[in-house]
């Protein structure tokens, strides 16, 4: 009954806010963008640059954004977990190879939560890494080519969520598993998961050189589900926090038998003490199959290699490892603020925040002041980690970031809304309404010791009617805010790719200057690459061809093939002979079942055609590369399968 | 024996001249709102480089819809100019041991005739270049006048050519060429006097 009189109370105070919200609206709405000068705030005048790059997930669309803040731009969308068509990931011969794991090709996936390096607590600007969720994986962005280059399974996982977040020097991108599950995985009857189902998190290597990920070992954990991640820093570099719910260890009605406890837990782990207990033998191998995709930017194709152990840690059977304090109510976020002392959970079904203290977790751990156990894993008392609690600030905290000037931004679902409050006092200083429903928010460098504090960037999951209708299915956005005065400023409100997870942001000038314009014909290992026109050729195997292709304006080399039977597999490796910045060209062949090729230049790619009817057949460029593009084409005359015309192609003989 | 003033500028004119070899004679520069970077080009006295990597390259993608030839990878050029400046080099240097004013002028006149021949070779090479187009050319262009339309670039400063502008302007190893040659009118120059001298010394 009580529950309900607060659940009445709580809605109440949402009609407050949402009227509040609608009537601060309709003011400014008068006075229009101009009047507060939002508009001249996220100008950018043709030709010049944003100020920040924000990569965006797509949530549902298993892809990543890039974005200019502040005026909202889109600049490219990056393929990652997602068949892209238009790009040929995941189509073309040499992008196939990432999109495999120990289940076979997997086209697609949930993009959470990116994450940009970091060297000495700061963004570095020179990988992205990001999460995929439903076939757990991680995968690197290269942030000079802005392209996916690596890809590695997580094994003992599932709904591979609170991930993928880096250190201080990115030592490790740590990914955590949302569902609990057998492991290793087998046969059994889903009620009894209580103490069966386990959950892990899992560490993977940075290489400093060349980014190269391994995944170095998993800590076995208690069934619950593991929600969000953030790393210590400062002082507390060394540990990694994670927010748990289902500490009821529930496996059905979970909306419900999910949220029964009053107190979940964070779960704060102590990963240097895990490499000790690593280096004293103290880890397992154990089976575990998965795998591990690599791009090679010189031979411009990536390879895949299945996995078959994995160390594991197990965190019942080793002390000092991982500790759990008690945090109100199934937490989603679990933010570490710039200097290291304070994680904030997020409870989400709570109308406050959980502040708790790392000195004083320390403390309390030195002390050995425990509240009992969980599967052998120390649970401390909630008083004595406590560091404060920001009071009735909102409905559903989800997520909070922090400017790097003492103040914290936390983002509300049910009341949405960002809010801000400052660290330390825990007073409420001020709120802006989202439109509508936010998740999550994102100050560039807002996971680091240095976030930059000029703008918020609140992702919404619902716009309803903030757009020009496009049927039942609308967009979901951004909503940007001016941070940088006392009270927060709505300047922007912009739709974006699928579901906007998750953001990083940096600003520009770190990651610009690395961009590259071109890759470089002479480091071109492609093993089908051609680099002269001289060099073309079509090669028979069998039922195989191999056809040796060049492409520049505005010709393809060979542009005529004949010899081609019917039932043939052709190959067409097409190097893009291009030396130019944004000269792209791309090909597709009537017919191919399979997506164009887009080829920057320097670069070699594939695709796969089978001819099924003989006739005379044309394939043409596909990217308006120059004066001549509709020029660009060229004919394939198929033969019956019974023909015994010889192969022979040329280019420009009358 | 001491050398004079004179002489040892003329060393110095004979050694400038060699900055040829280490810094670009002319440049080409092509600007166009579609290169931000303009495309361009550095003649070296024994070479065609490109001011940014690839710009050769790019240079003749562009031409080659109007149906001018590429530019060689080397030209005959490359290995005759090379051998005149070092034998002018030497030879100044000789005459700046042992010879006086008089040898001064002459190597200055020789070495403005050679010039002169060596920007009208680059007249012609330009010339033919910009005219002598492929009957087969995918864009053909014609003046007002109804003539084929030519795509020279200037030999000496800055032209409109289609959607193109071209700049055509002397580098660091061209100054240093006129700087030698300067040098050795000041050493003729100083040579004189310093023979006046000395024969107003003896009369006296």
């Amino acid at each position: 009954m009580k529950k309900i009189i607060h659940l009445i109370t709580a809605f109440a105070f949402l009609g407050m806010l949402i009227s509040c919200g609608n009537n601060s609206q309709n003011i400014k709405k008068k006075q229009g963008a101009l009047g507060s000068n939002a508009a001249e705030k996220v100008y950018v005048a043709p030709g010049e640059y944003d100020e920040y790059y924000a990569f965006i997930s797509g949530g549902f669309s298993g892809q990543l954004s890039v974005y200019g803040l502040p005026s909202g731009r889109l600049f490219k969308v990056i393929p990652v977990f997602s068949q892209d068509a238009e790009k040929a990931w995941g189509y073309n011969e040499e992008t196939k190879p990432m999109l495999n794991t120990s289940h076979g090709f997997v086209p697609w996936d949930d993009a959470h939560h990116p994450d940009i390096s970091q060297t000495n607590g700061v963004v570095d600007g020179r990988w992205v890494f990001i999460n995929g969720n439903n076939t757990p994986r991680i995968a690197k962005i290269d942030l000079t080519t802005f392209e996916t280059t690596e890809i590695i399974e997580i094994p003992n996982s599932a709904g591979n969520h609170s991930s993928s977040f880096v250190t201080e020097n990115t030592e490790y991108v740590v990914a955590g598993t949302r569902f609990s599950v057998p492991i290793p995985q087998r046969d059994m009857p889903i009620k009894e998961y209580k103490g069966n189902f386990k959950g892990s998190l899992s560490f993977i290597s940075v290489d400093p050189e060349d980014g190269g990920m391994d995944l170095k070992f998993q800590i076995m954990m208690p069934g619950f589900d593991y929600d969000l991640a953030h790393p210590g820093r400062g002082a507390s570099h060394g540990w990694f926090f994670f927010s748990t719910y289902n500490t009821e260890e529930a496996s059905t009605l979970m909306e419900v038998n999910a949220s029964q406890n009053d107190k979940d837990f964070i779960a704060a782990v102590n990963w240097k003490k895990a490499e000790e207990y690593i280096k004293a033998g103290k880890g397992k191998m154990m089976p575990a199959k998965y795998a591990h995709n690599v791009y090679n930017e010189k031979t411009h194709t990536a390879t895949s290699t299945m996995k078959d152990e994995v160390l594991m840690l197990d965190a019942s059977e080793l002390p000092g490892l991982v500790y759990l304090l008690p945090t109100p109510k199934s937490p989603h976020g679990c933010d570490v603020d710039p200097s290291g002392e304070y994680i904030v959970g997020n409870g989400k079904l709570s109308a406050n925040l959980t502040i708790h203290s790392f000195t004083k977790m320390l403390a309390a751990i030195e002390a050995k002041k425990f509240d009992g156990e969980a599967y052998g894993i120390p649970i401390l008392k909630f008083e004595d980690v406590l560091a404060g609690v920001v009071d009735q600030a909102g409905l559903g905290p989800l997520h909070t970031e922090f400017d790097g000037k003492g103040n914290a931004y936390t983002t509300f679902f049910i009341s949405s809304e960002v809010v801000k409050w400052k660290l330390g006092t825990w007073e409420v200083v001020d709120r802006q309404p989202c439109y509508y429903s936010v998740g999550h928010l994102m100050i560039p460098g807002g996971n680091s010791r240095e976030p930059f504090g000029d703008y918020v960037l609140a992702m919404n999951k619902i716009t309803k009617d903030r757009y020009l209708p496009t049927g039942p299915e609308v967009t979901q956005s951004a909503q940007l805010y001016d941070i940088s005065g006392d009270k927060m400023e709505l300047l922007l409100d912009f739709p974006t790719i699928g579901e906007p997870h998750y953001a990083a942001g940096i600003r520009a000038d770190i990651v610009m200057k690395n961009s590259k314009k071109i890759y470089k014909l002479e480091e071109n290992e492609h093993p089908f690459a051609v680099k002269t026109e001289a060099d073309t050729k079509v090669v028979r195997d069998g039922n195989v061809v191999h056809v040796y292709m060049t492409m520049i304006r505005s010709h393809f080399a060979p542009d005529n093939i004949e010899g081609i039977k019917v039932g043939d597999k052709v190959y067409f490796h097409v190097t893009n002979l291009e030396q130019d910045y944004d000269v792209p060209h791309g090909i597709s062949m009537i017919g191919a079942n399979t997506s164009e090729l887009l080829i920057m230049p320097g670069q070699t790619e594939t695709f796969l055609w089978e001819p099924k009817q003989v006739g005379v057949w044309p394939f043409y460029c596909t990217d308006f590369c120059s004066a001549l593009h509709q020029e660009m084409q060229g004919y394939v005359r198929v033969s019956p399968a019974s023909s015994t015309l010889p192969l022979s192609w040329s280019l420009g003989e009358d | 024996m001491k050398l004079k003033k004179s002489n040892i500028i003329m060393l110095l004119a004979s050694l400038s001249i060699l900055g040829l070899f280490l810094f670009p004679l002319w440049n080409i520069t092509l600007e166009a709102p579609q290169y931000p970077i303009p495309l361009g080009m550095d003649i070296y006295i024994n070479d065609f480089a490109d001011a940014n990597p690839h710009d050769i390259k790019n240079i003749n993608l562009m031409n080659h819809y109007v149906g001018m030839k590429y530019i060689p990878e080397s030209i005959p050029e490359f290995k005759i100019f090379p051998a005149v400046i070092i034998t002018m080099s030497i030879l100044g240097l000789l005459i700046g041991l042992k010879g006086n004013y008089k040898w001064f002028l002459g190597w200055l006149i020789v070495m403005l005739i050679l010039s002169g021949a060596g920007i009208y070779d680059f007249y012609l090479w330009e010339h033919d270049y910009g005219h002598n187009l492929d009957p087969k050319a995918i864009m053909k262009f014609t003046n007002p006048d109804g003539s084929i339309m030519g795509f020279q670039p200037p030999l000496f400063g800055s032209k409109d050519i289609l959607n193109f502008r071209a700049h055509s302007y002397p580098q660091l190893g061209a100054y240093f060429l006129a700087f030698g040659m300067f040098l050795s009118f000041i050493a003729f120059w100083l040579g004189k006097k310093e023979k006046a001298k000395t024969l107003n010394n003896e009369s006296n």
